[in-house]
């Protein structure tokens, strides 16, 4: 920090970091319009924080807790796909900011699969914020086009005779995808169901985890 | 007003109009022209378009699932049983010829 390099990117003193190292051209991008909100007064620092926390409180695991009860309770499953939001908010997460939540279940024979190709709609609010991957031109691109050849990269090789549906979340619906139970799990309690439940089994590029063997 | 959610009901066939031009357009390009059926009347959205620029979003648009066979979208997908479903919003859609 003695170098002299970092006077080049010194800020301001106006109350909020900025990174020492180098930044690329979207990051500076991002940094200078982030200030000129903060300086015309549309948004503030607190604004920012909350909005980071709130997204940091949420993760996969809402969501692999809402699978797990689907499983075991049919009666809560009916509710999850007849009305999601409402299921959220019986087993305490909050999916208001949503506008529209859409649950997609997965059976033998149709999978599900979801992608943004426009930028990286995701049901952040459920869980989190999504992978590197899922941004990528790359998984935006192959997912419409080619969604037999990711899942294969992602280690689910369909036969034929199932259908997949990619969903290409364009607008106001969030998705996600209700995996299929794997199969030797009935004697699993909802805890132990729960961490069979991948993040990427929600977006849909592949299976919940299989039950571990009997040791 | 749109009291009726929308001109289209599930199960009629619809084609994506080839427009381009410019500003927060929710319609992705590899479906613009193409052919398929609404799946799903989602209900009525403000509009992104005009969201985007800061303005009302209004008035709403229908938003449908719009369901396309795989093989309708990519020349190489042929005899693909597999489906692509898109949201897309009412005044980017035509009834099929």
């Amino acid at each position: 920090m003695s170098d002299g390099h970092d006077t080049r990117e010194t800020p301001q003193d106006h109350g909020h970091e900025h990174p020492k190292h180098e930044l690329s051209y979207y990051a500076k991008r991002i940094y200078a319009i982030r200030d000129l909100l903060l300086e015309k007064g549309v948004i503030t620092d607190k604004d920012i924080q909350s909005q980071v926390e709130y997204q940091e409180a949420r993760s996969p695991a809402n969501g692999a807790k809402l699978v797990a009860r689907a499983w075991i309770d049919p009666a809560f499953k009916a509710r999850f796909i007849g009305d999601p939001k409402a299921a959220c908010a019986e087993m305490g997460i909050d999916a208001a900011s949503i506008n529209e939540f859409v649950v997609l279940e997965n059976t033998e024979k149709v999978r599900h699969m979801v992608v943004c190709t426009l930028c990286s709609c995701y049901p952040r609010p459920i869980l989190g914020r999504p992978p590197d991957w899922y941004k990528s031109f790359n998984y935006r691109q192959r997912a419409v086009n080619d969604p037999r050849g990711v899942m294969r990269e992602f280690g689910l090789v369909l036969p034929d005779d199932v259908a997949v549906r990619i969903h290409d979340s364009t607008a106001d619906i969030r998705y996600l995808v209700l995996p299929l139970r794997p199969k030797g799990t009935e004697g699993l309690s909802e805890t132990q169901l729960a961490k069979l439940v991948t993040r990427d089994s929600m977006i849909g590029v592949m299976d919940a985890l299989p039950a571990l063997p009997p040791s | 007003m749109n009291l009726q959610a929308g001109k289209f009901k599930a199960g009629d066939r619809v084609t994506v109009k080839f427009e381009d031009r410019p500003g927060h357009i929710r319609t992705p390009w590899y479906i613009r022209g193409k052919t398929g059926w609404i799946e799903r009347v989602y209900g009525d959205f403000l509009n992104p378009e005009s969201l985007a620029f800061g303005r009302d979003g209004l008035p709403k648009r229908t938003l449908y699932l719009v369901a396309f066979n795989q093989s309708d979208v990519w020349p190489k997908a042929v005899g693909s049983k597999d489906k692509i479903l898109v949201d897309i919003y009412e005044h980017w859609l035509i009834p099929a010829a």
